[in-house]
């Protein structure tokens, strides 16, 4: 991997608890690496897997789906459907041969933004060390 | 009308905020480039009355049907620009913000990168804004009702300002009487009006308000519905006594078999009581309990020959066949006031809580000094023989607040000031006895507050810094090491009575609350406010406010603000009547949907339905959504095979091409 490669990170955040949490990292001036590109949801329940496949086809290096934590979720069991989507969504990418480290789920509450950070920074360096993703990638036929 | 996108795009520099690491002026021109833009411009203060007429003349001059604003979080001010929408005649729903303060400007230091990452998001907010539709806000009825959770000082403050405005109020407490916490306390800082005579009114006047149903002893059980329309389920535990009946004479409870043999949890374990009890004499409402735990005739079945409680009582209200009531009620408002728990202090080892009698909490030295409480207000310690006057009495200060290895590194707020207040008390009824403070930091913020810390140093009270780090035992005294930190000498101090001046926390059965109503924890673990300036008394939940210290450690004047403040809130909606609930709901496409009904067990709110329609001759099953229900969760959309089911301004062809943009493949 070339010391050059900057991953680009779609993320899914949760209106009520992960996109709060990010905005409060922002009102702390918390610093995080810039590669992390947010689409607000109002629930991470609402995230279809498609969304997933069509980041990583659409150029995502690295997916993440942020919501509040299980048990804490503002429309009662949206998050628990999250978890068990996205657990069997993980295993299935790793089947059709997606590093699992592409692909990451956490649960950050509205008052957890140095967690985000954390986060951030940990999505960022397995999206590196996964290096850049082009498999899903639709190539140009030159006809 | 043609309904071809023409986008407006306002990248706001928020003064330096977002201008000092990202480029506006190119983020404006390169959204000018975009597809369908028709306008973009960069403004100081987008927000700011210029700012938004800005938008407004845009849209009459310039015809501009979808507006995109790129500034700070949509949490902030999606209103304000919904409004501006609004205030032109174009629907607020054609509004899409891009989040480049927040999540952008504020969190990345690198100029180029932030503007490179404010491009991506202004574009990917463009790429929605061109498929926005126009949404219609549902107005329901308030009902003109409200429930308030706790009957401490900060839930009958609410209660009154509410039932005074000519409302229903719904009080509901878990003991058998309101008065909550401050009922315990003997004076209050920094004036020292006795605590009861400002309370008891305050108790007596919640009971007989005609608009409030007071319902002690009572907890909630369930709450459904949303703003405007709660419909909650109250479990009004067995008093095993008919109130209707009882007369509050107290007989029962001196004849009691274990009369004066259980601690009392409002002295603090400092006094017993009996089985069948009233927890304290200004008690509201002043109606015996049995205590089904403690209870022989409840716990075992037998109570020697016959409970001699029911014997006594003269107006028969024992009732021992007496089962929990459930009262459902409907409400418009919640209004969540359920304070606070004191700090454990067997959690500080090093202090002996746990294995000295004479290492006391704050709470019960106020019970001790309270005129009601077990001594008659005479500062005794030990019992019969053992019994003993203190003549040398420490106060350690910040236990269990300011602590990071308890897990609470917050300020309580009210110990330093409750703890000049108790030796201001200490010194007044023992004035030969010599009274110092350990702390680390004396914060005296409120109004008279410095001038009663003053007063109190006057009156001979020592304070001095330091934190002490063991107490032991050494022959009748206990010996406190500490460190005077102001003057680096090492100290072992013998005392006859130590007192921890205890920080505030959670109550322990926060959990309850939190999973009836949705709430959100801040990092403290008190529940969560909407906004911790702007919207203190707001909750995450419409229609759900919050009072005193469930929000966070509050002296009493501040809770008593704060519950009128939440009390206000809770007016606002239900004096205006009606209510806009959500737009962003589900709907459903009939011509695709196949019926399967994965949304209908997927709905978390039992907002969808299956309905059988005809479709062309033929009569199929397809789903509906209940407007009324429906949160706008967006679940069920995730989990619809054929994606006939969709969340309005979150639809798939909505989100699918910000995630083109934001992918970045060209």
């Amino acid at each position: 991997m070339s010391e050059q490669y900057d991953p680009n990170i779609v993320a899914f955040l949760c209106n009520w608890c992960s996109y709060a949490g990010a905005d409060l990292a922002g009102t702390s001036r918390t610093h995080y690496p810039a590669n992390i590109n947010i689409i607000r949801v109002m629930c991470s329940g609402r995230v279809n897997p498609l969304f997933i496949i069509n980041a990583l086809q659409q150029g995502a290096d690295g997916v993440l789906v942020s919501g509040c934590h299980p048990g804490d979720c503002h429309y009662m069991e949206g998050n628990f459907y999250a978890r068990r989507r996205f657990g069997l969504m993980k295993e299935l990418l790793e089947y059709v041969g997606v590093d699992p480290k592409r692909f990451n789920m956490s649960w950050v509450s509205a008052s957890e933004g140095s967690k985000w950070k954390d986060v951030v920074e940990d999505v960022v360096e397995k999206a590196k060390e996964a290096g850049p993703f082009e498999q899903f990638r639709r190539n140009k036929i030159n006809w | 009308m043609n309904n071809k996108p023409k986008i407006g795009v306002y990248v706001c520099h928020c003064g330096i905020n977002i201008a000092k690491t990202v480029d506006v002026e190119a983020v404006s021109e390169f959204a000018s480039r975009l597809p369908n833009v028709k306008v973009a411009r960069n403004y100081s203060y987008m927000c700011s009355d210029p700012g938004q007429l800005l938008i407004r003349e845009d849209i009459k001059n310039e015809g501009l049907n979808r507006v995109v604003v790129a500034s700070c979080s949509p949490r902030m001010h999606e209103m304000t620009f919904r409004k501006t929408l609004a205030e032109t005649g174009l629907n607020p729903y054609y509004l899409e913000m891009a989040n480049i303060r927040e999540h952008c400007s504020w969190v990345h230091e690198d100029r180029e990168e932030a503007t490179e990452k404010a491009k991506k998001l202004v574009f990917s907010a463009v790429a929605k804004a061109r498929l926005l539709e126009p949404l219609y806000e549902n107005e329901v009825e308030v009902e003109p009702a409200t429930l308030v959770i706790g009957g401490g000082i900060a839930g009958i403050q609410a209660a009154l300002d509410i039932a005074d405005a000519g409302f229903k109020v719904y009080l509901v407490e878990k003991t058998p009487s309101v008065g909550g916490r401050m009922s315990q306390l003997d004076k209050t800082f920094p004036t020292l009006d006795c605590s009861a005579c400002i309370l008891t009114p305050k108790m007596v006047d919640v009971a007989s308000h005609p608009n409030i149903e007071l319902l002690a002893y009572s907890e909630v059980e369930e709450i459904s519905g949303y703003v405007g329309n709660f419909e909650v389920k109250v479990r009004k535990k067995a008093r095993y006594v008919d109130v209707n009946k009882c007369t509050g004479c107290g007989v029962c409870s001196e004849e009691c078999r274990l009369a004066g043999r259980i601690p009392s949890e409002f002295n603090a374990g400092m006094g017993n009581r009996a089985a069948i009890y009233l927890p304290f004499p200004q008690a509201v409402p002043a109606k015996y309990t049995i205590d089904p735990e403690r209870c022989l005739m409840l716990t075992r079945g037998k109570c020697g020959k016959g409970p001699k409680c029911e014997a006594a009582c003269a107006a028969g209200a024992i009732d021992f066949n007496q089962k929990d009531e459930i009262v459902e009620c409907k409400v418009g408002a919640i209004i969540v006031a359920t304070g606070f728990d004191v700090f454990d202090a067997a959690k500080k080892p090093e202090y002996g809580y746990n294995d000295y009698d004479n290492v006391i909490t704050a709470l019960e030295l106020e019970r001790l000094v309270s005129a009601s409480g077990p001594t008659g207000g005479n500062i005794v310690l030990g019992k019969g023989e053992d019994a003993f006057v203190p003549q040398e009495v420490a106060f350690i200060s910040c236990v269990g607040s300011r602590d990071k290895s308890v897990g609470n590194e917050y300020c309580s707020r009210v110990c330093c000031m409750y703890t000049a207040k108790l030796a201001h008390l200490v010194k007044e009824k023992l004035p030969e006895a010599n009274v110092r403070v350990y702390y680390m930091d004396v914060r005296a913020f409120g109004k008279g507050f410095e001038e009663f810390y003053d007063r109190v140093r006057r009156e001979g009270v020592r304070y001095i810094r330091g934190n002490p780090s063991e107490i032991f035992k050494r022959g009748d005294k206990l010996v406190i090491k500490a460190e005077d930190t102001l003057r680096s000498t090492p100290i072992e101090d013998e005392v006859d009575l130590v007192v921890l001046a205890v920080g505030l926390e959670p109550r322990r059965d926060a959990r309850q609350i939190i999973d009836l109503l949705r709430l959100s924890q801040s990092a403290d673990r008190f529940y969560l406010e909407a906004h911790p300036k702007l919207a203190p008394v707001n909750t995450a939940t419409d229609g759900v406010f919050l009072a005193g210290c469930s929000q966070g450690p509050k002296d009493i004047p501040d809770t008593v603000a704060q519950a009128k403040g939440a009390a206000s809130s809770a007016l606002v909606l239900l004096s205006s009547g009606k209510v806009k609930i959500g737009a962003q709901i589900s709907f459903v496409n009939e011509a695709t949907c196949r019926g399967c009904g994965y949304c209908v067990e997927i709905c978390p709110y039992g907002a969808i339905e299956l309905v059988t329609v005809n479709r062309m001759g033929n009569m199929v099953q397809v789903a509906r959504v209940n407007e009324a229900l429906c949160k706008g969760c967006g679940a069920c959309s995730a989990g619809c095979l054929s994606g006939s089911i969709q969340q309005k301004s979150f639809m798939d062809r909505q989100i699918l091409p910000q995630i083109a943009v934001l992918g970045g493949v060209k």
